[in-house]
Parts: C-alpha cells; structure tokens; sequence
C-alpha cells in the first residue's frame, strides 16, 4: 500500500459522510497498525479480493452509528438491528467506492459485523495495516486498511 | 386515479431497505415485497410479479446481476434499478448492458433516490 492508496479510501470515507450526513467529516494522519488494539463498540469488516488482496474495517461507537441511522431513517425510533447493519452497510459503501479508482478487478466480500468492544480484529498478518482516524461531529471512528 | 406502482426492495442492508421504504413513499407506490439476499428475491418476485425493482449487487447467495438477468427472463418489462456500493464506470455499464433501466451507486441522498425513481417510473 502507498500514499495514493490511502488517499482513496480517505476520499471515499469523507464522500461517504458528507453524501449521508450532509455534514463533513476529517479524517487525521494516517499510520500503521501496531499491537494496540483498535476496536470500538461495533465493527464492519470488508474482504478484498481480485487485483488486491485483503481486508478493510470500520469500528465506530454505538452513538455515532445512532446519529447516522437517525439522519437516514428520519426517526428517532433507531432499533438495535439497524445500528448493527449501518456499520457493515458503512464498511461496504467506503469499500465498493474506491472501485472507481481500482476497477471492477477489486472484489468485495458481503460485510461482516462485529458487534460489541473486541479485543481486537484480526488482520493478515503478512500485510501491514493503516489506520485512517476519523473524526464527524464530535464523535471517532476508525478505517482500517490492509490491501497486499 | 392511476393503478399504484408495485414496487419490491431488494438490498442485504436492512437500513438501506428502510430508506429506500421511506424515501419513495410519497410516489404512488406499493411496496410489494422485501429481500436480503439474492435467491429470496427470485422468490419473491415470482410471489409478488412487481413492476419496479431497487436491486443491490453485493448480496450473500447470489449476485444482484445474476438476480437482474434471471428476473428479465421471468418478466422482461421489469424496470430494475441498480443500488449499489460498486460505483465504478464498468459494474454501471453491465447492469445496463444487462438490462438494468436505472444505476444508482451508494451513498445516494433522498434526492437522488427520488430523481431517479421519478425518472425510472416516467420511462415507457
């Protein structure tokens, strides 16, 4: 993975925002995973194949997820099932996105979605891992990429 | 008064299914039926016969365009529009090639869920 990697990813998370919230995230330095955990309380998990290999994350707090659902249901009555699919429908979203950079040679799995705090969430271990901070409106979330 | 548009949302993502739901309510439409994955779909739409289908590609079991070539054998005057998150240039000229009538990538807002539906519907 290289820089204009990255600038992908953080261009389809920020498009993700402001198309869905209508209001913009930012997104901090970008750096390499390490042994700490990053993990929040719900997780979206993309598996990348074709072209490039490996796998995608997102991992946000419970009230983040409840603020964006709330904006796209129009509700204030958000369920539990609905929080859980956003994370992974998110994950999905800001995955397929980057196509427009990769082509349709770079394949996405369906999301898989951690739900509740984990440890920690496995990646390959031969292929380092960036972490892309995100920052929207008062809340932290996290991109995790790790493409061969 | 005109016939109600039979719709059927065809999406993995639960929210994404509501939103659709709620964003085409205020057309003249009936929401006939409801999928979260591909091989439902097929079933459903055989159950429901809808006029209008909003269909995701990425979905467990099978694909949204496997879904959209086998839905124009069963009813070839279907108006299937794609949703989805494979935003790239190729994925919208296959669906079309294959016989979507509409391609939407992911994220959409309301509005454009609501322009291209309107467009779609107005379609002969």
């Amino acid at each position: 993975m290289n820089e204009t990697d990255l600038h992908f990813f953080i261009d389809s998370t920020l498009n993700y925002f402001d198309e869905v919230t209508s209001s913009k995230a930012n997104t901090g330095i970008p750096y390499i995973k390490d042994e700490a955990p990053v993990a929040l309380e719900y997780t979206g998990i993309i598996g990348i194949s074709g072209k490039r290999k490996g796998s995608v994350y997102i991992t946000t707090s419970e009230e983040m997820l409840r603020e964006i659902a709330h904006i796209i249901l129009g509700t204030k009555e958000v369920k539990r099932e609905d929080i859980k699919d956003l994370v992974g429908e998110m994950a999905n979203t800001i995955s397929g996105n980057v196509r427009q950079a990769y082509g349709s040679d770079f394949m996405i799995s369906v999301p898989v979605v951690v739900e509740g705090k984990a440890k920690d969430i496995k990646m390959p271990d031969n292929i380092q891992s960036f972490v892309i901070p995100i920052n929207w409106s008062e809340h932290k979330s996290f991109l995790v990429v790790c493409l061969e | 008064m005109k016939e109600k548009v039979k719709v059927m949302i065809v999406d993995d993502s639960l929210i994404i299914r509501e939103a659709i739901h709620k964003h085409l309510k205020n057309f003249n439409i009936e929401v006939v039926g409801q999928a979260e994955d591909g091989k439902v779909a097929l079933e459903i739409f055989k159950q429901t016969n809808p006029d209008v289908v909003t269909l995701d590609i990425t979905m467990p079991e099978l694909d949204g365009l496997t879904v959209l070539e086998e839905m124009l054998k069963i009813k070839k005057d279907v108006k299937v529009m794609v949703i989805t998150a494979l935003s790239d240039k190729a994925t919208g000229l296959k669906a079309i090639k294959l016989g979507a009538k509409s391609f939407l990538p992911k994220p959409f807002t309301p509005e454009k869920l609501r322009s291209s539906f309107e467009r779609l519907i107005a379609q002969n």
